[in-house]
């Protein structure tokens, strides 16, 4: 049995669903950061699947998926700096409870 | 035999990303994705992009994950607890996540099959950096060497930020005092 296109996209598939459930749930900020995760994680499988598969897309695919990576590493340590200054100064990371700028 | 061992990776993923969703407390979720990341890590191994596999296991695994168990244990009250979830939230989130996932299981079913899958193994890591440096190894390649400079600035301007945001402010906390 050899692999094909249609598994892995469904696996991706999965992981962008697990991850959209985790941003809608999860208050907790560590949480909705899980959940960006997986989505980009799925993206990312997605493209890889593409590059194997697709002939077309053999160097775009992994080149994208490099992308993708560098840029979750930098979107983690951004979010993690934005929900460290706000335990500092609301002592909370409940994502309900900030709402300064509700008018 | 390949077959086997994507369903065994398959589930492993599939399983602990539901054990992220599920988990209430920062440490078990970050210890479920590390599970969920590591699978990841393996289907591209089996799809043959090594390098993107070796990638993901240092930058996601080691770097990202542990970011974000750090992350948790500043934040956290208690490593175990966390706010609960509303049944009214696990129920519209729950409906809009599976109506998500059979939308795009369907458009998976009805995805056309590539036209021939090619034989040889993926560009490896030579091909892949040559390309981010604006060269092409053969006429047909593209180079990447725009998106590589953008993203060189953004992670630049990521990380002086993120110093910014995150640097220590006023007097410390006396640890001393909670315990």
């Amino acid at each position: 049995m050899t692999l094909t296109l249609t598994p892995f996209v469904l696996l991706s598939a999965f992981l962008f669903a697990v991850g959209v459930a985790c941003l809608l749930t999860k208050r907790n900020a560590i949480g909705l950061l899980m959940g960006v995760e997986l989505v980009l994680n799925a993206a990312n499988l997605n493209l890889v699947a593409a590059a194997r598969f697709w002939p077309d897309f053999r160097l775009e695919g992994q080149a994208f998926a490099v992308l993708v990576i560098v840029l979750a590493a930098a979107e983690a340590a951004v979010a993690l700096a934005i929900f460290l200054h706000l335990y500092n100064t609301h002592g909370t990371v409940n994502v309900d409870e900030a709402d300064d700028l509700r008018a | 035999m390949a077959g086997v061992l994507f369903a065994i990776v398959a589930g492993l993923t599939a399983a602990s990303a539901v054990g992220v969703l599920v988990h209430r407390g920062v440490v078990r979720s970050a210890l479920s994705l590390l599970f969920t990341l590591v699978g990841v890590a393996l289907c591209y191994f089996l799809l043959g992009a090594e390098f993107l596999g070796a990638a993901q296991l240092i930058v996601y695994v080691g770097g990202t994950l542990v970011l974000v168990a750090f992350g948790g244990m500043l934040t956290e009250a208690g490593p175990f607890a966390g706010p609960r979830v509303p049944a009214v939230g696990w129920v519209v989130g729950g409906s809009i996540a599976l109506g998500l996932f059979a939308l795009l299981a369907g458009a998976t079913l009805h995805l056309a099959e590539p036209p021939a899958t090619p034989d040889g193994p993926l560009p490896g890591v030579a091909v892949l950096g040559l390309g981010f440096l604006g060269v092409t190894a053969s006429p047909g390649d593209r180079a990447f060497l725009f998106p590589f400079e953008v993203v060189s600035v953004h992670l630049l301007v990521v990380l002086v930020g993120a110093a910014y945001l995150a640097r220590a402010k006023g007097k410390p906390r006396d640890l001393g005092a909670k315990s």
